[in-house]
């Protein structure tokens, strides 16, 4: 029988794994933006495995919202970089230092 | 070993596999595609823990919705540029070493015990009867109903937001600009034509 902490365990590794996509892909957006969804799905097995051995359902609603929230970060975020895509002609992280002073 | 672990390892296996090759892809296509399979292999393991309907909300959501809007960018926009790979190993050792320390860090803390089934206690299975469906809308729709409402209006302001955004033209409001009225001259707006008419023998 698996037991939680295998499952807190392996979504530690992918939340993990996530946050190195960040670290080595910072300079394309897109690939951030994936990262990002990377680790939403390594919070979101967390939230179900305590949900699941703990018996309350609360934990499966409080995904349902993060999947909604995520959805619409993606929509908005993905217009963005279409926006700057439009205005600058590339997608590079580095590119996007106007507001340096 | 029991079934069920045997499905936890393959899909745990697949989800750490392919999370680890879609940070690693040098085409972002193929990084999609990857965590397409990632996303899968979470619904798999979410199924495993009995929570059907967000898994098949995973997968119609993520999958279907999300990840093709993700893949109708990549190919819209022009992604293979060599700059974006420059300082791709420049960071590798610093994102390595993060992550190893934070992994390690988790499973220090999180295999002390605490979590471990004789201290929580084994969940029971529930029989077929039972319906995820039904235990999530029940509370959805009583407690939490409310939030869910929010969650509505979110989306549809998310919605106004992404195509406000990329809509080419502005889409501008149609009103009255009082004071450009009032000012308005004759010579802006009405134009005298000296026209010789015709005579009647001409025309034919």
């Amino acid at each position: 029988m698996i037991a939680l902490s295998d499952y807190l365990i392996l979504s530690s590794i992918v939340f993990c794994i996530g946050l190195a996509g960040i670290f080595i892909n910072r300079t394309n957006i897109i690939m951030l933006l994936m990262c990002v969804e990377l680790i939403l799905a390594a919070v979101n097995t967390n939230f179900i495995a305590f949900s699941y051995f703990s018996g309350d359902i609360a934990g499966q609603i409080f995904v349902f919202f993060i999947l909604t929230v995520a959805a619409a970060e993606v929509a908005i975020g993905l217009a963005i970089l279409t926006l700057m895509f439009r205005s600058r002609g590339s997608i590079d992280i580095d590119v996007t230092s106007t507001l340096k002073g | 070993m029991e079934f069920t672990s045997v499905l936890f390892y393959i899909f745990s296996f697949f989800f750490v596999t392919s999370a680890v090759m879609m940070i690693t892809a040098r085409n972002t296509a193929k990084a999609a595609l990857l965590l397409i399979l990632t996303f899968f292999s979470a619904a798999s393991l979410w199924l495993l823990l009995e929570a059907e309907f967000l898994a098949i909300t995973l997968i119609l959501i993520y999958v279907g919705a999300v990840m093709v809007l993700f893949m109708f960018v990549i190919k819209m926009l022009d992604t293979d540029k060599s700059t974006l790979r420059a300082q791709f190993t420049r960071y590798l050792p610093l994102g390595i070493f993060v992550s190893i320390v934070v992994i390690a860090q988790m499973v220090l803390v999180l295999n002390a015990g605490q979590f471990d089934l004789e201290v929580i206690g084994v969940p029971e299975r529930h029989d077929a009867s039972y319906s995820n469906i039904t235990a999530i809308a029940e509370q959805l729709y009583t407690v939490y109903v409310y939030p869910f409402e929010l969650a509505a209006i979110l989306l549809l302001i998310a919605i106004i937001a992404a195509i406000t955004l990329v809509h080419r033209n502005q889409v501008r409001s149609k009103k009255q600009n009082i004071s450009e009225q009032v000012n308005v001259q004759a010579q802006d707006r009405l134009r005298f034509a000296s026209i010789k008419p015709k005579s009647s023998k001409e025309s034919k």
